[in-house]
């Protein structure tokens, strides 16, 4: 990303006038930007996600490698998704690899799927506690506290991007709270994100087939790749407006 | 049915409500294990989420919102033979809400939570809205209850009873939303569907109505007047009817859509155990044998043959049910439409179901809540239809 949305300008101001009396315990947020390849300022502790930003991936399904699964590693490796049951039918798929072949060709594509963050999500609809969530930012999150396991949202979600915890878990992630009975899925890595930082498939992508970032922002890399080639929302006569958009699909 | 001496019949009694009890207990016990284990001891998957305990609970509530119909009969519509059918109507309307409610909320990933779900309520979703529904269901059907069995009330109940009416009405209207309002799946997302529920919810809950009649005309050594028998042998019949029509219009519609065939082909044709038990289970048991019963007068002249087709509804309930709510399920969704897909998550592939002990148990123990309740409920309270003849042949509700 790289001009300044009026936080980070903000912050560069604040962190400039207060440089003498110790940066990076005053602004370490800005101090993560300054080093990493990160989209945004890190969200500081104790303020609430902004509206103003839109979060998004763009996937480029043409760089996509049949076979690679470095997305899902990274992304079970990074929440602590490890669990393995007699029936793979029950383990939680946070992301996965799906095979396209197109009927009147036989064209192969290969593509990474995963919650895909709609502005209009009917999990969140459906959600009879409201922990189905959508953050200001437009991350959708399950609320681990107020999740008491129905599975309605797994019913309402189009694109299947939903996981049950169907057996007791160990070796949780401590930045990723999950437990048996309730649903989750693909947070966005919002703990990476708040920190400025990139989701963990994204970051671990050989083929840099995925690029994160704020769709509201004109100047993103996401927001002009977007503008400058044709990209797909998955079932996009549902009008769920996503957050995740595909290329070469 | 002979009759049975005091002693034997209060033995029997006892032995009755053990059992429901029994198998309440185990219900119990079976979600105590899924709580503790997690739902990896079960069937459902993250394909097919909902299972079994659904079927049976949904089954359960849908009913228990019909078996109403016999009360609304009575003081809504003032047909006279109805009326001193509410009581029994009511008690089992609560029976069967208690089981089904129970199995519901015991199948929960996070049934512990249930405070949560009373507490935290989320005004777009139809879940929601049932936390409201529900509970609603059982406060006003007591007092329905209340203003029909205490004399100084009876002046309240035709009011209780059509708010009876018209929050059931409500309530299983919400009950098809569930359902009516997912767009992600083939099966579902059909307007029509709450209507089809409300219909289904009167052919239930009469053919549960008829079976427990009999049971407690039999055990009392009573027989019900032929014309009363007529009627409501004619009402089932119609509402049976009525519920294939909406059945039919659902899977027509879905056939005429080109993106719907796929499932269609695969729930009446193709897709193993739905399809046998769409059309041999639900078609031709539930829905073609009992018409024919019901509307054949040599068939139905056969003493217990009404009874009989009022099994074979429930039956055919049961299976139109499992096809609808587990066959949804295991067709795939279809995310890229015109691809053929595949993953490690079944994306494309069509998925298999088969219920494990634990919720079979805990459906059954939705049964055995609702059996117990009735049972204990007819024995200690007044709620054996009594027929006033004298006064139905001067209404004219009795002429054959």
């Amino acid at each position: 990303m790289s001009a300044p949305n009026p936080r980070r300008a903000f912050f560069a101001a604040a962190g400039a006038g207060v440089a003498g009396l110790g940066f990076t315990a005053i602004a370490p947020g800005l101090h993560l930007m300054a080093v990493g390849e990160a989209n945004a300022a890190a969200r500081p502790a104790g303020t609430a996600a902004s509206p103003a930003i839109r979060w998004g991936l763009l996937i480029d399904a043409t760089k996509c490698a049949p076979g690679c699964t470095k997305c899902i590693d990274a992304c079970h490796e990074e929440n602590g998704v490890s669990e393995q049951l007699p029936d793979p039918r029950q383990n939680s798929q946070w992301i996965r690899k799906i095979e396209l072949v197109d009927r009147r060709n036989g064209r192969v594509t290969t593509l990474p799927m995963m919650c895909q963050h709609c502005a209009k999500p009917p999990c969140v609809d459906v959600c009879p506690t409201g922990a189905s969530m959508k953050r200001a930012d437009g991350i959708v999150l399950v609320d681990r506290h107020t999740c008491i396991g129905c599975r309605y949202c797994m019913m309402a979600c189009p694109y299947k991007a939903r996981s049950f915890v169907h057996t007791n878990l160990t070796e949780q992630s401590p930045e990723t709270p999950r437990g048996k009975g309730c649903v989750e899925s693909c947070t966005l890595c919002v703990h990476r994100v708040d920190k400025g930082q990139q989701p963990a498939c994204v970051e671990k992508c050989p083929e840099g087939a995925m690029t994160f970032g704020d769709l509201n922002d004109p100047v993103s890399a996401i927001s002009k790749r977007i503008a400058a080639a044709n990209t797909t929302q998955v079932l996009s006569d549902l009008k769920l407006d996503l957050g995740v958009r595909y290329q070469g699909i | 049915m002979a009759t049975l001496n005091p002693r034997h019949e209060e033995g029997l009694f006892y032995v009755l409500a053990a059992l429901g009890g029994l198998v309440a207990a185990v219900g119990l016990g079976a979600a105590l294990y899924m709580e503790h284990t997690g739902h990896v001891v079960t069937g459902m998957n993250n394909q097919i989420v909902w299972g079994l305990p659904h079927v049976f609970a949904i089954f359960l509530i849908v009913a228990a919102s019909g078996v109403l119909n016999v009360a609304s009969i009575g003081s809504v519509f003032g047909k006279k033979a109805y009326k001193s059918r509410a009581p029994l109507s009511a008690l089992l309307c609560i029976a069967m809400l208690s089981g089904g409610l129970a199995v519901i909320m015991l199948d929960l990933g996070r049934a512990d939570r249930l405070m949560v779900a009373a507490t935290h309520f989320n005004p777009t979703s139809v879940f929601g809205w049932n936390v409201i529904l529900y509970p609603g269901m059982y406060a006003i059907v007591a007092v329905y209850l209340w203003t029909l069995m205490e004399r100084r009330m009876n002046p309240y109940s035709k009011a209780a009873g059509l708010a009876t009416f018209i929050w059931r009405i409500l309530l299983t209207t919400g009950t098809g939303s569930i359902f009516a309002f997912l767009v992600a799946r083939q099966a579902y997302g059909n307007a029509v569907l709450p209507a089809m529920f409300i219909i289904m919810s009167f052919a239930w809950g009469l053919a549960v109505f008829m079976i427990v009649q009999k049971t407690m005309f039999g055990w009392n050594d009573m027989t019900l007047h032929p014309a009363i028998r007529g009627r409501m042998k004619n009402l089932l019949g119609t509402f049976v009817a009525a519920v294939f029509y909406f059945v039919a219009t659902y899977h027509l519609t879905n056939i005429y859509f080109a993106k719907q065939t796929a499932f269609e082909e695969f729930i009446l044709l193709s897709g193993g155990i739905f399809p046998t038990l769409f059309w041999l289970g639900y078609v031709l048991v539930g829905t073609v044998i009992p018409l024919l019963i019901l509307y054949v007068p040599d068939l139905n002249r056969i003493r217990g043959s009404v009874f009989a087709a009022s099994g074979l509804v429930i039956v055919g309930a049961f299976c139109l049910l499992y096809v609808f709510i587990i066959g949804g399920q295991a067709f795939p969704l279809e995310i890229f439409p015109g691809y053929d897909v595949k993953s490690s998550f079944m994306d494309g592939a069509i998925d298999s179901y088969s219920p494990t002990l634990p919720e079979a148990l805990l459906a059954f123990g939705g049964l055995g809540i609702a059996f117990t309740i009735t049972t204990i409920g007819v024995r200690a309270l007044r709620f054996l239809p009594q027929d006033d003849l004298a006064e139905l042949e001067a209404a004219g509700s009795i002429v054959d």
